[in-house]
């Protein structure tokens, strides 16, 4: 499986969900897990979605869901599993 | 399954700490490129260069990218050039023909260094070896991004002090050539250079490496301040223990980058360098770090064994997270990249002589220090020599890069910008040591026990 973590952080507002999962949904990208919460209004979201049947580059991936972050006035990452399972597992 | 905690921390190093990978660099063997001819040695030495690193700089990116942590700098590292040019450079014109196509394909392969127009003289100088060193003032001022070192001493075999005094020269004339001494901050004299050291200035792709390698320098002041800062009263075996959890973390990051960057351009792994290296951004410093631990300034009483145990701790905390450690691995203390260091410098907290001491428990040594334009040759040759010295005896690398600033005087600040930063000119002793360096000859390599 080619796992990637996509994380939202941003002030609330309708649609951010609809937004993200609509561009994974055009890419081909499985959502696996979701994980949200919303502090005093500040949007909190995980995703660990799989990349295996993706029909777009991770580069292309990325940009399309920055180019959304920038319109959601959101900040939206998307970065391969692999970063978070070296730091934290020995 | 990776948590939100673990999620959290990682972004936050990445995006408020300054976790970054500093540079991935490629070593290449130029040893099959040598000719007697020099125009087919620089052919070959273009189109090797070229054919091994041209993917470097995209598949560094595309790894930053997709991993989300930022790869600075894409650097390539070479044999060096006083042995690939030796059979063929009749003239110092010769040597620095051969750093301009190094230049020029540094440049078509976007790397924003390459480093190896080095010679190692430890014990001796040949007579061609004597005329590449003559020629690093010519190749520092006709290139832009050749980065160029001299090994003159290691503790086995000694200290070679006419390789010292001439070096001396090399870096007067150097200063003289260059704008600002520009020049000065892309040359660093060595004591027990390492093969394959991945920063610069003093990469080089050592003659013991094979064919091509990628090597990385991990990097991560502004996190290990985090980590400082977050044991403040306590004792120092929580603040040794936390230093030793973060680095762990930190090279980790560079062993991932390093083998999926090894996979993609074909070529072996070679080490990580866990060397924390300060950039001139607020918070990004080592001086930073040493004040987070209880020093009011960095140079006070205290800086010394501060050092030594970061240093100390990030490599215990290093090893075990990466299959081959290597380089110089240990903290980095260049005065105009790091804003704490300035800043200490200026009021008066941090001398020459300190900074000498700190070298003793860290790598790399005396490193990016302005000092007055009028200073002399020898004085340079005598500074570089207590630096062997402190090398050669503690069997560890040093090294100096010293930049003496014409037409500037104790106090005044030179700007280099970009990475290179800002530097105070610093306070030399201003007591000769001409006759010292005048003596020349050769110092033997010291006696650390009778083993046999």
């Amino acid at each position: 499986m080619d796992k990637i973590i996509i994380t939202v952080v941003g002030k609330d507002r309708i649609g951010i969900m609809a937004k993200v999962c609509t561009i994974l949904a055009d890419c081909g990208v499985n959502v696996l897990d979701i994980s949200q919460s919303i502090t005093g209004g500040l949007f909190n979201m995980i995703m660990v979605a799989d990349m295996t049947k993706a029909d777009v580059t991770h580069r292309r991936l990325s940009e399309a869901l920055e180019e959304a972050g920038r319109t959601l006035g959101v900040q939206i990452k998307a970065q391969r599993e692999d970063i978070f399972l070296s730091m934290h597992r020995v | 399954m990776i948590n939100i905690f673990e999620i959290s921390q990682t972004n936050e190093m990445i995006e408020r700490e300054h976790l970054d990978v500093r540079a991935i660099t490629m070593g290449i063997s130029l040893m099959d490129c040598i000719s007697d001819d020099l125009d087919t040695l620089c052919r070959n030495i273009y189109d090797k260069i070229y054919r091994y690193a041209k993917d470097l700089v995209k598949t560094g990116e595309d790894i930053g990218m997709e991993l989300g942590v930022p790869i600075v700098n894409k650097r390539i590292s070479v044999t060096p050039i006083a042995l690939v040019a030796a059979s063929c450079a009749k003239t110092t014109e010769d040597f620095v023909q051969v750093a301009k196509t190094l230049d020029r394909v540094a440049k078509d392969t976007g790397v924003d260094f390459l480093g190896g127009y080095s010679a190692t003289v430890t014990k001796g100088m040949t007579a061609k070896e004597e005329m590449f060193l003559r020629s690093i003032p010519q190749a520092l001022r006709e290139t832009s991004l050749v980065c160029s070192s001299v090994n003159v001493a290691s503790t086995r075999i000694g200290l070679n002090m006419d390789a010292v005094r001439l070096v001396g020269e090399i870096i007067r004339e150097t200063a003289d050539m260059t704008k600002d001494a520009s020049g000065c901050a892309k040359f660093v004299v060595f004591c027990n250079a390492p093969d394959d050291n991945p920063f610069m200035a003093g990469a080089f792709h050592g003659v013991t490496e094979p064919d091509a390698v990628i090597s990385v320098g991990v990097s991560g002041p502004g996190v290990v301040n985090e980590a400082v800062r977050r044991t403040a009263g306590k004792s120092f075996d929580v603040l040794c223990e936390n230093i030793k959890r973060i680095s762990f973390k930190i090279t980790r990051v560079g062993q991932l980058v390093a083998r999926e960057a090894a996979k993609r351009l074909g070529v072996p792994f070679g080490i990580i360098d866990l060397s924390l290296a300060p950039t001139p951004a607020v918070g990004d410093s080592i001086a930073a770090v040493l004040e987070g631990m209880g020093l009011e300034r960095v140079g006070a009483p205290g800086t010394t064994c501060a050092l030594a145990l970061l240093n100390d701790s990030v490599k215990k905390g290093g090893i075990m997270a990466s299959s081959h450690v290597g380089g110089l691995s240990g903290a980095f203390i260049p005065v105009s990249e790091d804003a704490g260091m300035i800043d200490a410098v200026a009021c008066g907290a941090l001398n020459l002589e300190k900074l000498e001491a700190m070298t003793c428990v860290c790598s790399v040594g005396l490193d990016m220090v302005a000092v007055e334009g009028d200073t002399s040759a020898a004085t340079i040759a005598g500074i570089i020599a207590d630096e062997m010295a402190i090398g050669m005896i503690n069997q560890k690398t040093t090294a100096v890069r010293i930049i003496p600033v014409p037409g500037m005087k104790e106090g005044d600040v030179v700007e280099f910008g970009g990475l290179l930063g800002r530097a105070p000119v610093m306070r030399v002793n201003p007591y000769s040591c001409e006759d010292f360096i005048a003596r020349g000859g050769r110092i033997s390599a010291p006696v650390h026990s009778f083993k046999n």
